[in-house]
């Protein structure tokens, strides 16, 4: 009883995410091997390791690595830096604090493809957008962003989606500062800095873990905001992999190709996820 | 950061904080223009509102019963999850053996990998069952994917609750059942409900697999709106209004539930 009840109990969600994973992960693995090409209906011909030779030698496939690293990278910056800066701002009472933590969480809660939209029409447009006007308004030449600065425009869009995320953590694990500790530390001549240096980012670095691990975990795999903005491009400067997938398996639909292309980031994933366990699971037990 | 002056705090702290919020004050406001008004140039502040461009976009493309699907989707696959999840969490939580922490962190790792890895795989299979474009899919599709971060979310809630209280518990003879229904429950009751609703957010949002996998039938929200991304012309104000529409009920649900949410997905590692 002692050791089978606990099983009953964990055994629907370990098998449903295991076969969650597992039926898919061996499809996967035998349409990697095949000539799988959903506009050449057929024998499914043994190919080998050829699909993973075409995706690794895509021009596109080293782009989209460094792009979604550099995707993941810098919004982890942003979010962790700016999120910290933005909770020592408004940690202490202020009028309408209430109001503004309502208003700075909302972002998180936008669906990606309005936050999409949202950015590259309106806010991004050359022409008739916020920024193009502000830009004007100053005598500037408006920014083409989406053309001129394709991934730094996704970057921002996904940004501005996750620093209220961030920002409301360190509130959270602000509010929990010890006030007496703080207070000694004025008393002896602590300045703005020190205060910061031995106090505040002390205290800060498990919400921080914890940011830095939910972050990973979601935008490793970005997909809506580049499938409604620019769809990958110019040419190939805002493909991550997983957009690189999809753009194998639907719009070039060669599904044994996608499919050798979506072993590699499962491999990205599960290193990302050691990783993860290594580095920051430990502070989370 | 107490010693700067009051006032120089809260302008800061605003005006960063409006400069946040603008792109969604912006969408909130051309919602309500004409579709002139929207792209005129310089922008304006001050017109007449309308409110055409919401029965448009219900005409146009039923809102409703985009708005049905994902209240549906999201409220089930919430319940469904939950119905797994808790009594994975619970066992592990109070069962704790050696490999409790590798399968915890192995159901993360399901949920790391892309989507798009497994979507010819699931797109096959949910054809395959007729599942393709029915709110049954979509809701099993939202729970699997969801599942990891809920099992995570409720067991670093289980595991808070103290094994004393337990073994209080069963020393009065109380069963399984009973333990579940007057001690876990209770005093789990904040974590059950911080992990729905973060669940409920999630599948709202949900746009990879509502994309792929659904259509003209159970389209989600996420999906219509991205229907408005074809570049046929700027329709900014009814593209505005349809994702007023989209957004509003969860933003507003967000801003009732944004203490326990945040609480939640800290995974109890901030107090």
């Amino acid at each position: 009883m002692k050791r089978f009840l606990p099983r009953v109990l964990f055994a629907p969600a370990v098998i449903s995410l295991f076969l969650w994973m597992i039926v898919p992960l061996v499809m996967t693995i035998y349409f990697s091997f095949v000539r799988y090409n959903l506009m050449q209906p057929g024998d499914k011909e043994w190919l080998g390791l050829a699909n993973y030779h075409f995706f690794v030698t895509d021009p596109d496939f080293g782009p989209a690595i460094s792009n979604t690293l550099l995707l993941l990278g810098s919004v982890i910056v942003l979010t962790v830096v700016l999120g910290v800066l933005l909770a020592l701002l408004v940690n202490e009472p202020f009028p309408g604090r209430g109001i503004v933590r309502v208003l700075l969480i909302s972002p998180f809660f936008v669906m990606p493809t309005v936050n999409a939209l949202l950015w590259k029409h309106m806010m991004m447009n050359p022409i008739y957008g916020v920024l193009a006007q502000v830009w004007m308004f100053f005598g500037l030449h408006p920014v083409d962003w989406l053309t001129d600065f394709p991934l730094g425009s996704v970057i921002t869009m996904v940004a501005w989606q996750w620093l209220p995320f961030a920002c409301l953590i360190f509130i959270t694990s602000l509010q929990s500062m010890d006030r007496d500790q703080l207070e000694a530390a004025g008393m002896d001549g602590a300045n703005a800095f020190q205060k910061f240096w031995y106090l505040y980012l002390p205290h800060l670095a498990r919400p921080m873990a914890v940011v830095i691990m939910i972050e990973m975990i979601f935008l490793m795999s970005v997909f809506a905001e580049i499938f409604t903005t620019t769809g990958g491009g110019p040419g190939n400067e805002s493909t991550n992999i997983a957009f690189l997938i999809f753009k194998q398996a639907l719009m070039n639909f060669d599904v044994g190709v996608a499919s050798a292309g979506a072993l590699f980031a499962v491999v990205l994933a599960n290193i990302a996820a050691v990783f993860l366990i290594r580095m920051i699971g430990k502070n989370l037990d | 950061m107490k010693h700067l002056p009051l006032v120089i705090r809260s302008i800061a702290a605003w005006a960063v904080t409006l400069l946040l919020f603008f792109p969604l004050f912006w969408l909130f406001l051309t919602a309500f223009k004409t579709e002139l008004q929207a792209i005129s140039v310089p922008p304006q502040l001050i017109f007449a509102p309308t409110l055409e461009n919401f029965t448009e976009v219900q005409e146009r493309s039923d809102y409703l019963l985009y708005a049905k699907n994902s209240f549906i989707t999201s409220v089930l696959s919430t319940l469904l999850g939950l119905l797994i999840a808790a009594p994975a969490a619970y066992s592990m939580a109070f069962f704790r053996t050696r490999k409790t922490r590798d399968l915890l962190m192995w159901m993360l790792s399901t949920k790391m990998m892309p989507a798009v890895g497994a979507l010819v795989p699931v797109y096959v299979m949910a054809q395959s069952s007729g599942l393709l474009d029915t709110l049954t899919g979509l809701t099993i599709v939202f729970t699997m994917s969801n599942l990891p971060i809920m099992v995570w979310m409720l067991y670093s809630y289980f595991k808070d609750i103290p094994p004393d209280i337990l073994e209080a518990a069963r020393m009065d003879g109380a069963g399984i059942w009973n333990e579940f229904r007057y001690v876990i429950l209770p005093l789990g009751m904040g974590g059950m409900a911080s992990t729905g609703l973060l669940c409920l957010v999630l599948s709202w949002n949900e746009a990879f697999w509502s994309l792929n996998l659904s259509a003209a039938k159970a389209g989600t929200l996420a999906a219509l709106i991205a229907s408005y991304s074809s570049p046929e012309g700027l329709f900014w104000a009814k593209l505005s209004a349809a994702s007023l529409l989209a957004i509003a009920p969860i933003i507003v649900f967000g801003w009732f539930s944004q203490k326990q949410l945040v609480q939640g997905l800290t995974f109890g590692a901030v107090k």
